[in-house]
């Protein structure tokens, strides 16, 4: 399979602050595109968005699962957790902003810049959430 | 700058990868921020953190770094130097702290990042 007749659709749980898995869907999601022969900085930014997508819901939601669609034209990532939601998507995308707990800074999470991080490597990036209920991110990648 | 080098000039200890000695690098990046390293590091740059935890070498990982220092004399767990040794990437470790082990490689004459240049995407 090349990256030129491709349809394949990835999916991924990962488990609220399980710290030792977090990443592992973003490393086999590496892995899968490099077999596809797509260009490395496209697998890097793709790399970058996952991971830090990855943590945030290891880190900030009760769970979730990334979804990843490949396509000969574009890469289609969705991050979707069960919650609690984010009540101000304005500020927690302000570079900086984090409500990590010191644990997670330990690990060397909790800057604040993740999802600017995320954005920057999308060509497409939204995000949508609602407090109470869950949080959506969704990125485009073209290749 | 070889791997090589760097290890004798921080007389550091490697920790696993010893066949990738002579690989190359061409800056240094000196961070415990995960989220920088991601934001900032571009290719073939080598990783000088005080950090020992799986989450760096996942991170080096998502950005093809593939050499670590670790600083004041950290050693990570078996269960990182493994996740280590499967993904190719040498670990060594010095027991200069970050801001000494960062200086002592720029005297020598690997410079760090150029941010005017943009970060990697
Ligand atoms: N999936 C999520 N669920 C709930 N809150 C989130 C989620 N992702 C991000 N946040 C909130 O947005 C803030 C900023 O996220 P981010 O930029 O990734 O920085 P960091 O993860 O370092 O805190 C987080 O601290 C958190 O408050
Ligand atoms: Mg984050």
């Amino acid at each position: 399979m090349s990256k030129d007749n491709i349809g394949l659709n990835l999916e991924y749980e990962v488990l609220r602050n399980d710290f030792t898995k977090a990443g592992e869907a973003s490393s086999n999601i590496k892995k899968i595109l490099t077999q596809l022969g797509i260009n490395s900085s496209i697998i890097r930014r793709i790399a970058i968005a996952t991971y830090e997508a990855e943590m945030n819901i290891a880190i900030h939601s009760l769970g979730g699962c990334i979804t990843v669609n490949v396509t000969p034209k574009e890469i289609n990532i969705v991050a979707l957790d069960n919650g609690p939601g984010i009540e101000d998507i304005e500020l927690a995308m302000q570079e900086g902003y984090s409500t990590a707990p010191n644990s997670v800074r330990e690990l060397g999470f909790g800057a604040g810049m993740g999802l600017s991080n995320m954005k920057r490597c999308s060509d497409k990036f939204k995000i949508t959430s609602q407090k109470g209920k869950n949080t959506r991110v969704n990125m485009i990648i073209y290749i | 700058m070889k791997l090589k080098s760097i290890q004798e000039t921080l007389n550091a200890e490697v920790l696993t990868g010893k066949e990738f000695l002579e690989k190359e690098v061409k800056a240094a990046f000196g961070c415990d921020l995960m989220s920088d390293v991601l934001a900032f590091v571009k290719e073939d740059t080598i990783l000088l953190t005080g950090l020992v935890n799986p989450q760096v070498i996942r991170t080096a990982e998502m950005i093809d770094v593939y050499a670590i220092v670790f600083v004041r004399g950290k050693k990570p767990s078996q269960q990182v130097l493994d996740m280590a040794k499967e993904r190719d990437i040498l670990l060594m470790t010095t027991d200069h702290i970050l801001y000494n082990a960062c200086g002592i490689l720029y005297s020598h004459g690997l410079k760090g990042l150029d941010l005017e240049e943009g970060a990697i995407v």
